[in-house]
């Protein structure tokens, strides 16, 4: 741990404010928890919103059963050392027919993340959905609001939202609409892992360097996690120190060549490094305005 | 590490290079990764208007329209530090239309840097711009001459427009400006000072950017914090949560419940890092008081003096909707964690953000900046903007779409009505009704002209008037010979027409009758208004349901012939729109049945409501 910079103050009390007013305006709220670095930040700020009470919405998982291993143990100790309640959610029909991220490509994530999220979302009758995305990940995330309005069927017009003034946030809603909200709107990835290490929060150990078996697919670094991996002719796994930056499904999920092991080897990295977050996503690159249409059809 | 956060806003017109400046200053302080220059770049050459070169607007354009058009249309945040501060960029266009944009970005800004075109000077855009940041209360202005390597990096060009736009202040308020020359294309003065401009001796934007003081909440202050919600997790534990809006507090600190002068004293400040020996301005915090003092969401903790309550403001207000305001529109009020009906009273002037001049309107359109009074249905504690942006400024939300239209500033609070003493009654509208073994209702008539409301609610009439039941009908032609012979048909006079109305049959609930009022009504928020004006399970509305095609066969005034020639203009169904009532009490269609069997099927559901027995 470490003196918290005020401008981290400044980010904790905005996001901590946003927290309240889900609370107070929505009347079935949800938290997203996809297990990273921004879903750990996320709930040490929700447990403090409502300190000593804990968070008033249990959180949820859509798990497209492509997640790290580390990851899964990850979750399920923390939802036991905060006594949280999770729900899980994977797409049952994608689950039947096979989808996965070898064979399906981009409709991969259409039906195990984007649709997967919509039907538990509706199922769960939630009015406002909590996640972790930040304005500074992608330029389309960059001009949507805090409480974001999302039409019949979650979808996002970004030429209809609504002017956000002030700390004035505008919870209500039309027949047929729900919200997003992103508490974590104005932090930068830098941010986070400053945050994480002035705060103590625990985050996944693939955020640290190690040695991992891995493979070199167009020019990406893919860690193989279990068996379901699958080999090229002549391809066989190599061990490298590697670290993620940004974690998802993994063989979606690039590694970084780094020897950052500790926090403060990470956040010394981010200072220096100069390449974006998000380069090692592979499904962000589809098209130009891939995330804009992704959101579009609900995507978070 | 930096030790701030700053909140700065960028305005100017396209042209005056302000994505070039923005691009220019991210990427001299680290913020632009390889990959994303990359895509820049290859994006430039698809989309970009600088030839041969980087052009930065696509970095902040986001979205495919933007970028395809070439335009901003939203406000863009960016995120930049450096040693000293971290930065939050509001990026946000310059055009007439998008002035709503501007003034969500500056709402939350501490600085402005307003760019100017050193080839062109102040323009009106540019005179609009500084309004808009003098509203929203920016007290720091950088006033970033750009181009000037297209004026030969004259001093004298850089002058004249320095001394022009410090004329226009005058006019403006209080600000505190930074001229600064620069070449946003090269970098001069942007983050290194420049050689080409030897005549200048002031600081870089950066070096301006990081050393602004924020106005740091003063100690002197009084204590406010906006309760946003009551955290109860068990009955030993009972917490106030909110954000301080400004003052500092402390264990043992006397506040007051700025609604009711409930005194009590702070037991503890609580947080999840421990309990605090004082809290003050921007932090989040849960106050633990040494006694109960009934507060909840909307409520302010305050020391005194406490902020005070006001029902009628005067303000002014940003309009964001297409569908212009008028007086007597009513919304949805939010003003720091307070939500009530705020019902426009009086809109009397225009600021023309150009020629800074004020204009006498009845009525504001889209992007369009007014003197506006607002009478609300509960007293809220509320500052003016100048004292506080937390609890002076506001939103107004349409009570349908649920979409913000509206932005405000308070600049006068009132305490009108509860000053005028309400006489607590002994005889009330129960005991009146009672007389009658009846309960005081509205029955509201809604339909095209000629759809069949008078008729129907005539026979209403005349079966509860047998039953011995005391009744009144207010009808729109006869109300219009007398109480609002004053009004005509435009938008904003039917709305005022609808609202006395209200009011009136207001009064008879009160006296204990049964209101008939049959009115065409057209629009869903006055009728909204009307609801209001009584209490829940006392207004029915009556939706009496007739094609305009058969109402214009029956025709029985001959209105719908002269409307049709052109003689009689914003008549409803004809030129003027009627929007259906989304979810009646009761819905009358006229063309399945009588008048007379209309007219039971009213009295048979007063029956089922208890309104008569």
């Amino acid at each position: 741990m470490m003196a918290r910079p005020a401008h981290l103050t400044a980010l904790e009390a905005e996001s901590i404010r946003i927290f309240r007013e889900i609370a107070a305006q929505t009347t079935r709220p949800v938290m997203l928890y996809s297990i990273g670095k921004d879903s750990s930040v996320l709930l040490h700020l929700a447990r403090k919103a409502f300190f000593p009470a804990k968070p008033p919405f249990p959180l949820l998982h859509v798990d497209t059963t492509w997640k790290f291993r580390d990851m899964i143990s990850f979750r399920d100790a923390t939802i036991e050392r905060f006594g949280l309640e999770l729900r899980r959610h994977t797409n049952p029909d994608g689950q039947a027919r096979g989808i996965n991220p070898f064979d399906h490509g981009s409709a991969y994530t259409q039906i195990m993340k984007t649709d997967a999220l919509k039907q538990a979302l509706t199922e769960g009758g939630y009015d406002a959905a909590i996640g972790g995305a930040r304005r500074d990940e992608e330029r389309s995330r960059a001009k949507e609001r805090i409480f974001s309005v999302r039409g019949p069927g979650h979808t996002w017009e970004p030429k209809r939202q609504r002017p956000e003034l002030w700390h004035l946030y505008n919870g209500s809603l039309a027949p047929g609409e729900t919200l997003r909200v992103f508490p974590l709107s104005n932090w930068t990835e830098l941010d986070v892992w400053t945050y994480i290490q002035s705060e103590g929060i625990d985050v996944v150990p693939l955020y640290f360097a190690k040695m991992r078996p891995t493979v070199i697919r167009d020019g990406q670094i893919i860690v193989v996690d279990d068996e379901r991996m699958r080999f090229l002719p002549g391809e066989a796994p190599v061990d490298r120190m590697v670290r993620f930056r940004s974690l998802g499904c993994y063989p979606l999920s690039a590694a970084v060549d780094s020897d950052a092991a500790t926090l403060e080897d990470i956040v010394n990295e981010m200072r220096t490094t100069r390449v974006s977050e998000r380069a090692g996503r592979l499904i962000d690159k589809d098209q130009d305005s891939s995330m804009e249409m992704k959101k579009r059809e609900g995507y978070f | 590490m930096p030790d701030s956060l700053l909140r700065v806003l960028t305005c100017g017109s396209v042209d005056d290079g302000k994505s070039t400046l923005i691009g220019r200053l991210l990427f001299e302080c680290g913020s632009i990764p390889d990959d994303v220059m990359v895509a820049l770049e290859h994006d430039s050459r698809r989309f970009g208007t600088v030839e041969n070169g980087v052009d930065y607007a696509l970095l902040v354009d986001g979205l495919a329209a933007e970028r395809e058009q070439g335009v901003t249309i939203d406000v863009a945040y960016r995120y930049f530090e450096t040693p000293k501060r971290r930065f939050i960029l509001a990026d946000t266009p310059g055009h007439q239309q998008y002035t709503r944009n501007m003034v969500t970005g500056a709402s939350n800004s501490n600085l402005a840097i307003l760019l100017v075109d050193a080839r062109k000077g102040i323009l009106d855009q540019t005179r609009r711009h500084a309004a808009i940041a003098s509203l929203l209360g920016i007290h720091d202005l950088v006033l970033a001459v750009n181009k000037m390597d297209l004026v030969d990096f004259e001093q004298a060009v850089f002058d004249k427009i320095v001394a022009d736009f410090l004329a226009l202040l005058n006019r403006l308020g209080t600000m505190t400006v930074t001229p600064i020359p620069v070449c946003a294309r090269d970098g001069d003065n942007v983050t290194s000072a420049s050689t080409r401009l030897p005549w200048y001796t002031g600081t870089t934007l950066l070096k301006v950017l990081e050393d602004v003081q924020l106005n740091q909440a003063d100690a002197e202050t009084p204590f406010r914090m906006p309760v946003q919600f009551v955290n109860r997790p068990d009955h030993a534990f009972r917490g106030y949560a909110g954000t301080v809006a400004a003052g500092t507090i402390r264990p043992g600190s006397t506040v007051v419940n700025a609604a009711t002068g409930v005194e009590a004293k702070i037991a503890r400040i609580v947080t999840m890092d421990g309990d605090l020996a004082d809290a003050g301005f921007e932090q989040p915090v849960t106050l633990v008081l040494d006694r109960e003092i009934d507060a909840s969401r909307g409520d302010v903790i305050a020391t005194v003096p406490a902020p005070r309550l006001g029902d009628q403001i005067d303000c002014w207000v940003v309009w964001m909707d297409e569908t212009p305001l008028f007086r007597g529109r009513a919304y949805q009020f939010m003003l720091g964690t307070r939500t009530v009906t705020g019902t426009i009273t009086d809109i009397t002037n225009r600021l023309d953000v150009e020629t800074l001049n004020e204009i006498g309107v009845r009525e504001l359109h889209l992007n369009e900046i007014g003197r506006v009074s607002i009478s609300l249905s509960h007293p809220v504690a509320c500052e003016t903007y100048e004292t506080s942006r937390e609890l002076g400024g506001f939103i107004l939300i349409d009570r349908l779409t649920r979409n913000t239209v509206g932005a405000g500033m308070v600049t006068n609070i009132h305490a009108g009505r509860s000053e005028v003493y309400w006489h607590r009654l002994d005889v009330d509208k129960q005991a009146r009704a009672g007389l009658n073994s009846q309960k005081p209702a509205v029955l509201w008539f809604t339909g095209l002209s000629g759809a069949g409301k008078s008729t129907i609610a005539n026979l209403v009439e005349k079966r509860l008037h047998a039953m011995g039941k005391h009744t009144m009908v207010l009808d729109g032609d006869n109300v219009r010979h007398g109480l609002n012979r004053d009004l005509g048909f435009t938008e904003a006079d039917r709305v005022e027409n609808i609202r006395r109305v209200a009011e009136v049959s207001k009064l008879f609930v009160e006296a204990g009758l049964i209101v008939l009022v049959s009115f065409i009504s057209p629009y869903r928020n006055e009728r909204m208004l009307a609801r209001d004006c009584v209490e829940e399970g006392e207004f029915l509305e009556i939706f009496v349901d007739t094609p305009v095609d058969e109402c214009r066969r029956r025709d029985p005034k001959g209105l719908y012939q002269k409307a049709d020639s052109g003689q009689l203009r914003n008549f409803t169904g004809v030129d003027a729109p009627y929007e259906e009532p989304l979810d009646p009490e009761i819905r009358l269609l006229t063309l399945e049945a009588t008048p007379e069997e209309l007219a039971e099927r009213v009295v048979e559901a007063l029956r089922e409501r208890g309104i008569v027995t």
